[in-house]
């Protein structure tokens, strides 16, 4: 079964984050929390289309939905 | 190349078109329930489009949209995001102007 950790650390793995929390536990529906500079300046569809990016074939295969939240750091500290 | 015509054709004959699994009454997922709820919300007149009556559809609105999952709203021909978004710009106020 699909762990949150491991899609946790395949976008580690392709995105310079900040800070990541990917929780879930049925093996197909994650929740994603990730603050990164890369956001800076992008819209919140292309932000999230670099998250799917660093997941690849895994978004079709394995992972039926990965709600995201994206934050640049600034706006992730006055959270 | 004929599916990418046709969702353009979609797209274009529709000014604010959903993707959903299954139709507003019977949505067929949680996150297609989200969008619809979240559009009626806004008081949107939009159509939808069931991706699990055409399986080249659904498939093609992915690369099309460079976007993995369904649901997905287009408006005024742009693609404008999934649930997530969708949501989050209705609690902005985005959303509803974006309608207007």
């Amino acid at each position: 079964m699909l762990l949150a950790s491991q899609i946790e650390n395949v976008i580690k793995e392709n995105l310079d984050c900040e800070f990541i929390e990917v929780k879930g536990d049925d093996g197909t529906h994650f929740e994603a929390i990730i603050v990164s500079n890369s956001f800076k300046d992008k819209s919140m569809v292309k932000q999230h289309q670099l998250v799917y990016k660093t997941l690849g074939d895994m978004m079709n295969k394995d992972i039926h939905a990965l709600s995201i939240k994206t934050f640049i750091p600034e706006q992730w500290k006055s959270k | 190349m004929s599916e990418d015509i046709k969702i353009k054709k979609l797209i274009d004959d529709n000014q604010i078109l959903l993707f959903m699994k299954g139709n507003p009454k019977f949505p067929q997922c949680g996150f297609s329930s989200l969008a619809c709820q979240v559009l009626d919300a806004s008081g949107a007149k939009y159509e939808t489009f069931d991706v699990l009556q055409d399986l080249d559809v659904r498939e093609g609105i992915k690369a099309y949209s460079n976007w993995p999952t369904i649901p997905q709203l287009y408006i005024k021909g742009e693609f404008v995001g999934g649930a997530d978004i969708i949501k989050e710009m209705y609690e902005s106020g985005e959303l509803v102007k974006l309608i207007s």
